[in-house]
């Protein structure tokens, strides 16, 4: 699909900051704010914006979660590639990514759940059985520093002289 | 002993900087929100700073050339004339400084006379009028005004120029006030200084800060005026570098060989960690199209225009800057004198600005805010300018 200019200024901003009103963003472009609002809707209408989720540091929440990537090797299918593989992984909760991956495998997945437990069983009962898997390697992630561009625990002061000419 | 008596005259008689007050009253207060830094907010980019620490690491720890790191020299010339589209040779007409400030004084010093006058467009950055006393000449301010968004006119110019005239200094993009010179505005400086013998120093350190689909203009690309100008830049705006102290001075090279035989005897070379820097960051550039420059310049934008928002929803009136990271907005409305109203509102409302009087006579009746700061803390200041101004008003 063709995105204008303006479209992709919003997307920009929004991707900066998805809270932002369409009051501010208007501001922020020198747009109106109708024309803000009409191209966010367009947006999510042809998918290109497909939901707003907040970034969010669970390690320092009380909330457990695993996570782990696993690399996994596939016998495509003829006709339909990688996608229907694809599609019979995607579709489990526990998968939150899927990569088609030039190289040594196939598929990356960025898996998680609450316990390892549940996330072992997820690998051995699911995945590995599923009919074109050929085999898995499963990485446990162990501390997570840098997310989406944002530096996880970066305390940025501003030692900048207070006023300068 | 009587000090006074002993030390420099000219140095005694340097007035005090008119921000000095407002750093000392922001150093006392808790969460003062502060629209006085004249830096960028970003932090230099890490390819830069890593640079930096390898060139520690591979020991160059030593001397570089007066005029600067070869290698460095050529980055700029090739900068130069892509950005700026003009050409200066790397072997002698560019000299490496320590900040662009270094390349002010550099020029003055190469060029006045005892009593030689330096046209100054007014208000501008505080360093020309001391930089000027200190090498015996003259500054002769030129006022400037929003009404013409800032810009220094021809006719205005004409009718400063006197025999004494040795220079004029032409820092645009301009700190305070963001207005900027464009080609045809130049041209016209450019028609009245061709039949005369002066000298030009273009300030262009905010020369990647332009806004409004607007580019910069070199006044040294203007035709005819390359060989009487100084153009003067550096890394500090245009990559977040200021406290790497990485600036450069070019001339032609008649010029640049006296100006480097002053940097040769005071300071020798710029510091060798800050070069390294400096050409990572040209390559860098030049490999990305100056993807870090223009993200930057586009937060700033954005910015820009939130401020202008506040000021316009408020109703102080408020020239639309096209350059460098400072809206100047008037509050001559509120009956109250610039220095005035930025204590004030610095004492109440916890937001520091600085008065438009800091620098010159002609920014009285406005006020210098800058947009080097979070955006929501820009937010934030601008609700409290907005409280403290209808208070003013008895609203």
């Amino acid at each position: 699909m063709a995105l204008t200019q303006e479209e992709i200024r919003v997307l920009d901003l929004l991707y900066q900051d998805a809270r932002i009103t369409p009051e501010r963003a208007a501001v922020m472009l020198g747009m109106t704010e109708q024309a803000v609002t009409e191209a966010i809707r367009h947006l999510e209408e042809e998918r290109v914006i497909v939901g707003y989720p907040a970034l969010i540091n669970w390690d320092k929440t009380p909330i457990e979660k695993v996570k782990a990537v696993i690399e996994v090797k596939v016998t495509p299918q003829r006709d339909r590639g990688f996608d229907a593989i694809a599609e019979r992984i995607y579709r489990f909760d526990e998968v939150t990514a899927v990569y088609l991956m030039s190289g040594a495998y196939d598929l990356m997945l960025e898996v998680q759940a609450a316990t390892m437990r549940t996330l072992a069983s997820f690998v051995s009962q699911k995945l590995a059985t599923i009919d074109g898997v050929m085999s898995t390697a499963t990485h446990f992630v162990l501390k997570k520093y840098k997310f989406e561009g944002v530096i996880l625990e970066e305390n940025h002061t501003d030692n900048r002289l207070a006023v300068s000419p | 002993m009587n000090y006074e008596k002993l030390l420099n005259r000219t140095v005694q008689e340097i007035p005090p900087s008119g921000i000095r007050k407002f750093f000392d009253i922001v150093s006392t207060m808790k969460d003062a929100i502060s629209l006085g830094v004249g830096e960028p907010d970003f932090v230099t980019p890490w390819n830069i700073c890593e640079s930096a620490i390898y060139s520690i690491e591979q020991g160059q720890t030593h001397y570089s050339s007066n005029w600067g790191d070869l290698n460095l020299r050529r980055e700029i010339s090739d900068y130069l004339h892509a950005r700026c589209g003009i050409d200066y040779n790397p072997n002698n007409e560019i000299i490496v400084t320590v900040g662009a400030s270094e390349g002010i004084d550099l020029a003055l010093r190469t060029m006045l006379e005892p009593g030689d006058e330096v046209l100054i467009p007014d208000p501008s950055y505080v360093s020309y009028s001391p930089c000027v006393h200190l090498s015996g000449g003259v500054p002769v301010g030129i006022p400037t005004s929003a009404d013409h968004g800032f810009k220094l006119l021809p006719e205005q110019l004409k009718a400063c120029i006197t025999p004494r005239t040795k220079a004029l200094i032409l820092p645009y993009p301009n700190n305070p006030t963001g207005g900027i010179m464009e080609r045809a505005d130049l041209e016209a400086l450019a028609e009245v200084l061709k039949d005369t013998d002066i000298l030009v120093i273009s300030d262009e350190i905010y020369s990647e800060l332009t806004y409004g689909g607007r580019k910069h203009v070199s006044f040294a690309s203007i035709p005819g005026m390359f060989e009487r100008t100084v153009t003067l830049n550096g890394f500090s705006k245009a990559f977040a570098m200021t406290g790497w102290r990485m600036g450069y001075a070019c001339a032609p090279a008649p010029i640049a060989r006296l100006m480097c035989k002053i940097h040769q005897f005071t300071i020798l070379c710029a510091p060798v960690q800050g070069q390294a820097a400096a050409a990572e960051a040209l390559r860098a550039g030049r490999e990305d199209n100056y993807a870090s420059v223009e993200k930057m310049r586009k937060v700033y934008d954005q910015r820009r225009r939130i401020m202008l928002d506040g000021f316009a929803k408020m109703g102080l009136p408020c020239f639309e800057p096209l350059g460098a990271f400072y809206v100047f907005p008037n509050i001559a409305g509120l009956n109250m004198k610039s220095d005035e109203f930025c204590e004030k509102l610095l004492r109440e409302q916890k937001v520091a600005t600085v008065p438009g009087t800091a620098f010159g006579a002609s920014g009285e009746g406005y006020i210098r805010c800058s947009y080097a700061t979070a955006t929501d803390k820009i937010i934030e200041a601008l609700r409290r300018i907005e409280l403290f101004v209808r208070r003013q008003r008895g609203e």
